[in-house]
Protein backbone atom coordinates (compact mmCIF):
# COMPACT_ATOMS: atom_id res chain seq x y z
CA UNK A 1 0.00 0.00 0.00
CA UNK A 2 1.18 3.52 -0.70
CA UNK A 3 2.59 5.84 2.12
CA UNK A 4 1.21 8.69 3.62
CA UNK A 5 2.58 11.88 3.03
CA UNK A 6 3.88 14.49 5.36
CA UNK A 7 5.60 17.81 4.45
CA UNK A 8 9.11 16.56 6.20
CA UNK A 9 9.54 14.35 8.70
CA UNK A 10 5.73 13.47 10.22
CA UNK A 11 5.53 11.38 13.30
CA UNK A 12 8.84 9.03 13.51
CA UNK A 13 6.80 7.23 16.11
CA UNK A 14 3.66 6.62 14.46
CA UNK A 15 3.12 3.61 12.28
CA UNK A 16 0.34 4.38 10.24
CA UNK A 17 -0.75 2.49 7.22
CA UNK A 18 -1.82 4.38 4.41
CA UNK A 19 -5.17 6.26 5.46
CA UNK A 20 -8.15 5.73 3.60
CA UNK A 21 -9.59 8.82 4.41
CA UNK A 22 -9.38 11.98 2.36
CA UNK A 23 -8.16 15.22 3.72
CA UNK A 24 -9.86 18.42 2.11
CA UNK A 25 -8.66 21.89 3.18
CA UNK A 26 -10.30 25.25 3.24
CA UNK A 27 -8.05 28.14 3.96
CA UNK A 28 -8.53 31.84 3.52
CA UNK A 29 -8.00 35.51 5.15
CA UNK A 30 -11.45 36.30 7.87
CA UNK A 31 -14.50 37.24 6.64
CA UNK A 32 -13.86 35.14 3.19
CA UNK A 33 -16.83 32.86 3.92
CA UNK A 34 -14.90 29.63 4.68
CA UNK A 35 -17.21 28.31 7.30
CA UNK A 36 -20.11 29.46 5.35
CA UNK A 37 -18.18 27.28 2.30
CA UNK A 38 -17.12 24.35 4.86
CA UNK A 39 -20.85 23.90 6.18
CA UNK A 40 -22.41 23.88 2.28
CA UNK A 41 -19.86 21.21 1.29
CA UNK A 42 -20.42 18.92 4.25
CA UNK A 43 -24.55 18.95 3.25
CA UNK A 44 -23.46 18.26 0.19
CA UNK A 45 -20.91 15.22 0.37
CA UNK A 46 -23.23 14.16 3.02
CA UNK A 47 -26.09 13.86 1.07
CA UNK A 48 -24.67 12.09 -1.65
CA UNK A 49 -23.60 9.61 1.24
CA UNK A 50 -20.26 10.14 2.08
CA UNK A 51 -19.07 10.36 5.96
CA UNK A 52 -17.74 13.69 6.83
CA UNK A 53 -15.86 14.87 9.57
CA UNK A 54 -15.40 18.70 9.86
CA UNK A 55 -12.59 20.14 12.47
CA UNK A 56 -11.45 23.87 12.70
CA UNK A 57 -8.52 25.67 13.92
CA UNK A 58 -8.10 26.12 18.09
CA UNK A 59 -10.62 23.41 18.62
CA UNK A 60 -7.76 21.27 20.51
CA UNK A 61 -9.52 20.47 24.33
CA UNK A 62 -6.11 20.37 25.77
CA UNK A 63 -4.91 24.02 24.57
CA UNK A 64 -8.48 25.92 24.37
CA UNK A 65 -7.94 26.93 28.03
CA UNK A 66 -4.40 28.36 27.71
CA UNK A 67 -4.95 30.22 24.38
CA UNK A 68 -8.52 31.84 25.76
CA UNK A 69 -6.70 32.77 28.76
CA UNK A 70 -3.76 34.26 26.32
CA UNK A 71 -5.92 36.46 24.45
CA UNK A 72 -8.17 37.67 27.41
CA UNK A 73 -5.20 37.92 29.54
CA UNK A 74 -1.34 38.70 29.17
CA UNK A 75 -1.15 38.48 25.65
CA UNK A 76 1.92 35.69 24.49
CA UNK A 77 4.84 36.71 23.33
CA UNK A 78 5.45 35.80 19.20
CA UNK A 79 7.59 32.63 19.59
CA UNK A 80 5.25 31.38 22.39
CA UNK A 81 2.03 31.90 20.69
CA UNK A 82 3.40 30.10 17.71
CA UNK A 83 4.76 26.92 19.25
CA UNK A 84 0.75 27.16 21.10
CA UNK A 85 -0.30 27.52 18.16
CA UNK A 86 1.40 24.14 16.85
CA UNK A 87 0.94 22.30 20.07
CA UNK A 88 -2.56 22.74 19.12
CA UNK A 89 -2.42 21.80 16.00
CA UNK A 90 -0.12 18.94 16.02
CA UNK A 91 -2.86 17.63 19.04
CA UNK A 92 -6.17 17.72 16.56
CA UNK A 93 -3.78 16.09 13.37
CA UNK A 94 -3.07 13.30 16.14
CA UNK A 95 -6.04 12.64 17.35
CA UNK A 96 -9.00 13.77 15.18
CA UNK A 97 -7.82 13.87 11.99
CA UNK A 98 -5.52 11.90 11.43
CA UNK A 99 -8.29 9.10 13.98
CA UNK A 100 -11.02 10.05 11.08
CA UNK A 101 -8.74 9.46 8.12
CA UNK A 102 -8.30 5.93 9.53
CA UNK A 103 -11.95 5.56 9.78
CA UNK A 104 -12.26 6.44 6.20
CA UNK A 105 -13.78 9.97 6.53
CA UNK A 106 -13.23 12.68 4.66
CA UNK A 107 -12.06 14.95 6.58
CA UNK A 108 -13.08 19.18 6.13
CA UNK A 109 -10.17 21.37 7.78
CA UNK A 110 -11.67 24.67 8.74
CA UNK A 111 -7.80 25.93 8.19
CA UNK A 112 -4.74 23.85 8.08
CA UNK A 113 -1.32 25.34 9.52
CA UNK A 114 -1.32 27.57 6.39
CA UNK A 115 -3.28 30.42 8.43
CA UNK A 116 -0.90 30.22 11.36
CA UNK A 117 2.40 30.51 9.43
CA UNK A 118 0.68 33.53 7.51
CA UNK A 119 -0.27 35.06 10.88
CA UNK A 120 3.37 34.21 12.71
CA UNK A 121 5.31 35.64 9.66
CA UNK A 122 2.85 38.90 9.90
CA UNK A 123 4.13 39.11 13.58
CA UNK A 124 7.75 38.78 12.74
CA UNK A 125 8.55 35.00 13.12
CA UNK A 126 11.27 33.97 10.66
CA UNK A 127 8.95 32.06 7.92
CA UNK A 128 11.80 29.00 7.04
CA UNK A 129 11.47 28.57 11.26
CA UNK A 130 7.89 28.15 10.84
CA UNK A 131 7.78 26.03 8.17
CA UNK A 132 10.06 23.95 9.65
CA UNK A 133 7.86 23.41 12.73
CA UNK A 134 4.91 22.02 10.58
CA UNK A 135 7.55 19.50 8.91
CA UNK A 136 5.24 17.02 10.76
CA UNK A 137 2.04 17.86 9.11
CA UNK A 138 0.18 15.26 6.92
CA UNK A 139 0.00 16.83 3.08
CA UNK A 140 -3.76 17.19 2.65
CA UNK A 141 -5.09 16.18 -0.70
CA UNK A 142 -6.75 19.59 -1.87
CA UNK A 143 -5.72 22.26 0.02
CA UNK A 144 -9.36 25.12 -1.42
CA UNK A 145 -7.76 29.03 -1.16
CA UNK A 146 -11.08 31.05 -0.93
CA UNK A 147 -9.40 34.37 -2.25
CA UNK A 148 -11.59 37.45 -2.28
CA UNK A 149 -10.19 41.25 -2.31
CA UNK A 150 -10.21 43.37 0.24
CA UNK A 151 -13.08 45.27 -0.44
CA UNK A 152 -15.10 41.77 -0.87
CA UNK A 153 -13.80 41.33 2.65
CA UNK A 154 -15.25 44.54 3.95
CA UNK A 155 -18.84 44.52 2.84
CA UNK A 156 -18.83 40.28 4.75
CA UNK A 157 -17.49 41.55 7.66
CA UNK A 158 -19.99 45.11 8.33
CA UNK A 159 -22.65 42.86 7.17
CA UNK A 160 -21.98 39.72 9.03
CA UNK A 161 -20.06 39.53 12.29
CA UNK A 162 -18.89 43.21 12.73
CA UNK A 163 -14.93 44.16 13.15
CA UNK A 164 -13.24 42.46 15.63
CA UNK A 165 -9.57 43.36 17.70
CA UNK A 166 -7.79 40.00 16.34
CA UNK A 167 -8.80 40.06 13.16
CA UNK A 168 -7.44 43.72 12.36
CA UNK A 169 -4.29 43.05 13.60
CA UNK A 170 -4.58 45.43 16.20
CA UNK A 171 -2.20 43.43 18.64
CA UNK A 172 0.54 44.85 16.10
CA UNK A 173 -0.37 47.54 13.74
CA UNK A 174 -0.35 51.10 14.97
CA UNK A 175 -3.83 52.19 13.83
CA UNK A 176 -6.41 53.90 15.75
CA UNK A 177 -9.10 52.57 14.28
CA UNK A 178 -10.58 49.04 13.52
CA UNK A 179 -11.07 49.86 10.23
CA UNK A 180 -7.85 51.08 9.00
CA UNK A 181 -5.46 48.17 10.93
CA UNK A 182 -8.40 45.60 9.48
CA UNK A 183 -7.63 46.86 5.13
CA UNK A 184 -3.46 46.91 6.23
CA UNK A 185 -3.44 43.65 7.90
CA UNK A 186 -5.73 41.56 6.11
CA UNK A 187 -3.68 42.72 3.01
CA UNK A 188 -0.64 41.80 4.79
CA UNK A 189 -2.22 38.27 5.78
CA UNK A 190 -3.72 38.23 1.50
CA UNK A 191 0.50 38.24 0.66
CA UNK A 192 1.49 35.36 2.72
CA UNK A 193 -1.12 33.64 1.34
CA UNK A 194 -0.28 34.15 -2.19
CA UNK A 195 3.69 33.58 -1.37
CA UNK A 196 2.42 29.88 -0.16
CA UNK A 197 -0.51 29.03 -3.43
CA UNK A 198 2.41 27.47 -5.46
CA UNK A 199 4.60 26.32 -2.76
CA UNK A 200 1.59 24.32 -0.75
CA UNK A 201 0.08 23.75 -4.21
CA UNK A 202 -3.10 25.81 -3.16
CA UNK A 203 -6.35 25.37 -5.23
CA UNK A 204 -7.15 29.09 -5.65
CA UNK A 205 -10.83 29.73 -5.36
CA UNK A 206 -12.29 33.00 -6.29
CA UNK A 207 -14.41 33.78 -3.33
CA UNK A 208 -15.95 37.02 -4.46
CA UNK A 209 -18.62 35.34 -6.21
CA UNK A 210 -21.68 34.84 -4.63
CA UNK A 211 -22.10 32.09 -1.82
CA UNK A 212 -23.32 29.80 -4.48
CA UNK A 213 -21.17 30.24 -7.11
CA UNK A 214 -18.01 29.42 -4.69
CA UNK A 215 -19.21 26.35 -3.46
CA UNK A 216 -20.28 25.10 -7.36
CA UNK A 217 -16.49 26.08 -8.00
CA UNK A 218 -15.36 24.02 -5.29
CA UNK A 219 -17.30 20.67 -5.83
CA UNK A 220 -15.72 21.18 -9.51
CA UNK A 221 -11.93 21.49 -7.72
CA UNK A 222 -12.54 18.23 -5.42
CA UNK A 223 -14.53 15.89 -7.40
CA UNK A 224 -11.47 14.40 -8.55
CA UNK A 225 -10.76 13.53 -4.72
CA UNK A 226 -13.97 11.89 -4.72
CA UNK A 227 -14.01 10.06 -7.61
CA UNK A 228 -10.57 8.41 -6.51
CA UNK A 229 -12.12 8.08 -3.25
CA UNK A 230 -15.02 5.94 -4.94
CA UNK A 231 -12.35 3.46 -6.93
CA UNK B 1 21.35 24.87 15.45
CA UNK B 2 22.13 27.56 18.28
CA UNK B 3 22.86 31.02 17.63
CA UNK B 4 26.08 32.22 19.21
CA UNK B 5 25.55 34.93 22.58
CA UNK B 6 25.69 38.16 21.42
CA UNK B 7 24.30 40.03 24.38
CA UNK B 8 26.21 41.61 27.00
CA UNK B 9 25.24 38.62 29.50
CA UNK B 10 26.24 35.64 30.33
CA UNK B 11 24.56 31.81 30.05
CA UNK B 12 25.39 29.10 32.19
CA UNK B 13 23.03 25.77 32.41
CA UNK B 14 22.97 22.62 34.17
CA UNK B 15 22.27 19.25 32.46
CA UNK B 16 21.91 15.78 33.23
CA UNK B 17 19.51 13.18 34.10
CA UNK B 18 17.05 13.16 37.09
CA UNK B 19 19.11 12.15 40.06
CA UNK B 20 22.31 13.72 38.85
CA UNK B 21 22.42 16.36 41.62
CA UNK B 22 22.49 19.43 39.50
CA UNK B 23 19.99 21.13 40.64
CA UNK B 24 22.13 21.02 44.01
CA UNK B 25 25.12 22.69 42.23
CA UNK B 26 23.07 25.25 40.59
CA UNK B 27 21.92 26.28 43.69
CA UNK B 28 25.31 26.34 44.85
CA UNK B 29 26.63 28.20 42.03
CA UNK B 30 23.69 30.96 42.18
CA UNK B 31 24.35 31.69 45.83
CA UNK B 32 28.29 32.00 45.08
CA UNK B 33 27.84 34.58 42.41
CA UNK B 34 25.54 36.94 44.46
CA UNK B 35 27.31 36.92 47.02
CA UNK B 36 30.37 38.11 45.02
CA UNK B 37 27.96 40.70 43.81
CA UNK B 38 26.63 39.61 40.61
CA UNK B 39 23.57 40.02 38.89
CA UNK B 40 22.35 36.39 38.71
CA UNK B 41 19.28 35.58 37.52
CA UNK B 42 17.77 31.78 37.72
CA UNK B 43 15.30 30.03 35.20
CA UNK B 44 13.61 26.57 35.75
CA UNK B 45 12.94 24.55 33.39
CA UNK B 46 8.99 24.10 32.37
CA UNK B 47 8.60 26.69 34.86
CA UNK B 48 6.26 29.11 32.63
CA UNK B 49 3.26 30.32 34.24
CA UNK B 50 1.38 30.86 31.03
CA UNK B 51 2.07 27.43 29.65
CA UNK B 52 1.28 25.79 32.90
CA UNK B 53 -2.87 24.70 32.64
CA UNK B 54 -2.02 22.98 29.48
CA UNK B 55 0.49 21.18 30.34
CA UNK B 56 -1.10 20.05 33.66
CA UNK B 57 -4.39 19.03 31.51
CA UNK B 58 -2.44 17.29 29.11
CA UNK B 59 -0.54 15.46 31.58
CA UNK B 60 -3.42 14.57 33.50
CA UNK B 61 -5.71 12.91 30.80
CA UNK B 62 -2.38 11.53 29.19
CA UNK B 63 -3.41 12.85 25.64
CA UNK B 64 0.46 14.46 24.94
CA UNK B 65 1.93 12.41 22.05
CA UNK B 66 5.72 12.56 21.65
CA UNK B 67 5.18 15.64 19.30
CA UNK B 68 2.76 17.79 21.44
CA UNK B 69 4.86 17.08 24.58
CA UNK B 70 7.39 18.02 22.97
CA UNK B 71 6.02 21.37 21.41
CA UNK B 72 4.45 22.62 24.55
CA UNK B 73 7.29 21.92 26.42
CA UNK B 74 9.57 24.59 23.80
CA UNK B 75 6.62 26.87 24.05
CA UNK B 76 7.11 26.52 27.61
CA UNK B 77 10.78 27.68 26.89
CA UNK B 78 9.70 30.26 24.28
CA UNK B 79 7.67 32.12 26.80
CA UNK B 80 10.62 32.25 29.17
CA UNK B 81 13.18 32.58 26.65
CA UNK B 82 11.37 35.85 25.93
CA UNK B 83 10.04 37.21 28.83
CA UNK B 84 13.10 36.56 31.00
CA UNK B 85 16.11 34.80 29.76
CA UNK B 86 16.80 37.36 26.90
CA UNK B 87 15.53 40.41 28.60
CA UNK B 88 18.02 39.18 31.32
CA UNK B 89 20.66 38.49 29.47
CA UNK B 90 20.76 41.73 27.44
CA UNK B 91 21.07 43.60 30.47
CA UNK B 92 23.97 42.06 31.44
CA UNK B 93 23.13 39.59 33.53
CA UNK B 94 24.12 35.89 34.35
CA UNK B 95 21.25 33.69 33.62
CA UNK B 96 21.65 30.32 35.25
CA UNK B 97 19.73 28.01 33.49
CA UNK B 98 18.48 24.30 35.56
CA UNK B 99 17.67 22.59 32.43
CA UNK B 100 17.95 24.13 28.89
CA UNK B 101 16.84 22.91 25.36
CA UNK B 102 19.17 20.15 25.69
CA UNK B 103 16.89 18.77 27.49
CA UNK B 104 14.33 18.75 24.90
CA UNK B 105 16.66 17.37 22.88
CA UNK B 106 17.55 14.30 24.44
CA UNK B 107 13.72 13.69 25.97
CA UNK B 108 12.26 13.89 23.12
CA UNK B 109 14.11 12.40 20.80
CA UNK B 110 14.51 9.30 23.20
CA UNK B 111 10.21 9.64 22.90
CA UNK B 112 10.78 9.20 19.38
CA UNK B 113 10.69 12.96 17.21
CA UNK B 114 13.27 13.45 14.76
CA UNK B 115 16.62 15.44 16.10
CA UNK B 116 16.47 17.37 13.29
CA UNK B 117 13.00 18.87 13.58
CA UNK B 118 13.39 19.37 17.77
CA UNK B 119 16.56 21.29 17.37
CA UNK B 120 14.87 23.60 14.63
CA UNK B 121 12.29 24.73 17.47
CA UNK B 122 14.70 25.90 19.83
CA UNK B 123 17.01 27.37 17.31
CA UNK B 124 15.84 30.63 18.02
CA UNK B 125 17.81 30.19 21.41
CA UNK B 126 21.58 31.33 22.57
CA UNK B 127 24.58 28.06 22.41
CA UNK B 128 25.37 29.17 26.57
CA UNK B 129 28.47 30.06 27.50
CA UNK B 130 28.91 27.09 29.86
CA UNK B 131 26.94 24.05 29.83
CA UNK B 132 27.72 21.92 32.82
CA UNK B 133 26.93 18.57 32.00
CA UNK B 134 26.09 16.05 35.20
CA UNK B 135 27.53 13.02 34.02
CA UNK B 136 26.27 10.37 36.35
CA UNK B 137 25.69 5.91 35.66
CA UNK B 138 22.09 4.75 35.15
CA UNK B 139 22.03 2.75 38.68
CA UNK B 140 23.23 5.77 40.84
CA UNK B 141 20.50 7.74 39.63
CA UNK B 142 17.50 5.40 39.54
CA UNK B 143 18.93 4.73 43.28
CA UNK B 144 18.36 8.03 44.12
CA UNK B 145 15.28 8.66 42.48
CA UNK B 146 13.69 5.97 43.23
CA UNK B 147 14.94 5.39 47.54
CA UNK B 148 14.25 9.47 47.52
CA UNK B 149 10.51 9.70 47.11
CA UNK B 150 6.70 8.97 46.37
CA UNK B 151 6.16 7.27 42.89
CA UNK B 152 7.28 8.07 39.89
CA UNK B 153 4.86 10.13 37.76
CA UNK B 154 3.42 8.70 34.28
CA UNK B 155 5.54 10.92 31.76
CA UNK B 156 8.90 11.07 34.24
CA UNK B 157 8.99 7.18 33.96
CA UNK B 158 8.41 7.44 30.33
CA UNK B 159 5.26 5.38 30.77
CA UNK B 160 4.16 6.76 27.65
CA UNK B 161 6.47 5.00 25.54
CA UNK B 162 5.41 1.91 26.41
CA UNK B 163 8.67 0.38 27.25
CA UNK B 164 7.61 -1.59 30.41
CA UNK B 165 4.48 -2.46 32.62
CA UNK B 166 6.49 -1.53 35.95
CA UNK B 167 7.28 2.07 36.46
CA UNK B 168 10.45 1.78 37.53
CA UNK B 169 11.31 -0.55 34.78
CA UNK B 170 10.27 2.28 32.45
CA UNK B 171 11.93 4.44 34.25
CA UNK B 172 15.29 3.31 34.00
CA UNK B 173 15.10 2.18 30.34
CA UNK B 174 13.61 5.85 29.47
CA UNK B 175 16.49 7.39 31.26
CA UNK B 176 18.85 5.09 29.59
CA UNK B 177 18.25 6.67 26.49
CA UNK B 178 18.11 9.56 27.28
CA UNK B 179 21.55 9.26 28.18
CA UNK B 180 22.91 7.97 25.50
CA UNK B 181 21.26 11.21 23.65
CA UNK B 182 22.98 13.47 26.14
CA UNK B 183 26.12 11.58 25.05
CA UNK B 184 25.53 12.15 21.38
CA UNK B 185 25.28 16.00 22.55
CA UNK B 186 28.65 16.11 24.35
CA UNK B 187 30.09 17.02 21.59
CA UNK B 188 28.13 18.85 19.29
CA UNK B 189 27.41 21.29 22.17
CA UNK B 190 31.02 21.93 23.87
CA UNK B 191 29.32 20.41 27.37
CA UNK B 192 32.09 20.75 30.43
CA UNK B 193 31.13 16.80 31.53
CA UNK B 194 31.43 16.73 35.19
CA UNK B 195 31.64 13.32 36.90
CA UNK B 196 28.22 13.54 39.34
CA UNK B 197 29.09 10.44 41.58
CA UNK B 198 31.95 12.74 43.63
CA UNK B 199 31.03 14.40 46.83
CA UNK B 200 28.99 17.56 46.36
CA UNK B 201 31.65 20.10 47.61
CA UNK B 202 34.34 18.28 45.46
CA UNK B 203 31.84 18.73 42.40
CA UNK B 204 31.58 22.26 43.12
CA UNK B 205 35.12 23.50 43.55
CA UNK B 206 35.31 21.88 39.89
CA UNK B 207 32.43 23.55 38.77
CA UNK B 208 33.62 26.83 40.13
CA UNK B 209 36.83 26.88 38.39
CA UNK B 210 34.72 26.32 35.33
CA UNK B 211 32.09 29.04 35.93
CA UNK B 212 35.57 31.22 36.91
CA UNK B 213 37.35 30.56 33.41
CA UNK B 214 33.57 31.57 31.63
CA UNK B 215 33.53 34.84 33.15
CA UNK B 216 37.16 35.60 32.84
CA UNK B 217 37.65 39.08 31.81
CA UNK B 218 33.73 40.11 31.82
CA UNK B 219 32.05 42.53 33.67
CA UNK B 220 28.48 42.24 33.94
CA UNK B 221 25.54 44.52 35.31
CA UNK B 222 26.48 45.59 39.08
CA UNK B 223 23.94 44.90 41.33
CA UNK B 224 22.49 48.08 42.86
CA UNK B 225 24.65 48.18 46.02
CA UNK B 226 27.58 47.91 44.24
CA UNK B 227 26.41 50.20 41.31
CA UNK B 228 25.33 52.42 44.40
CA UNK B 229 28.63 52.13 46.11
CA UNK B 230 30.57 52.89 42.94
CA UNK B 231 28.47 55.91 42.64
CA UNK B 232 29.53 57.13 45.60
CA UNK B 233 33.16 56.61 44.97
CA UNK B 234 32.71 58.61 41.90
CA UNK B 235 31.06 61.71 43.56
CA UNK B 236 33.63 61.81 46.63
CA UNK B 237 36.36 61.42 43.96
CA UNK B 238 34.61 64.38 42.04
CA UNK B 239 34.10 66.52 45.34
CA UNK B 240 37.84 66.01 46.06
CA UNK B 241 39.38 67.33 42.56
CA UNK B 242 37.25 69.91 42.96
CA UNK B 243 38.60 71.16 46.34
CA UNK B 244 42.26 70.81 45.13
CA UNK B 245 40.94 73.48 42.19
Amino acid sequence: MAENKYYETGFPYRKDKKLPGKLIVVEGTDGVGRSTQVELLKKDLEKNGFAVSDTGLRRSKLTQEGLDEAKHGNALSPLTNSLFYATDFADRLENQIIPALRAGFIVLSDRYFYSIIARDVVRGIDPDWARKVYGFALIPDIVLYLKADIDTLITRIVHGRGFNYWEAGMDILQEDNLYDSFKKYQAHMIDEFDHMTKEFNFHAIDANLSINRTHQEIMQHIQPILDEYNK
Amino acid sequence: MLKPNNSSGKLIVVEGIDGSGKSTQIDLIYKWLSEKGKSVYFSEWNSSPLVKSTTKKGKKSKVFTPTTFSLIQAADFADRWENQILPMLKAGVIVLADRYAFTGFARDVARGVDPEWVRNLYSFAYQPDLVLYFKVPLEVAVERITSGRTKLKYYEAGMDLKLAEKRTTSFELFQEKILKEYKKMSKEYEFSVLDATRPVHKQQKEVRKLVEHALKGWRGLPNPEYSARNYARRQSTKKKSESKE
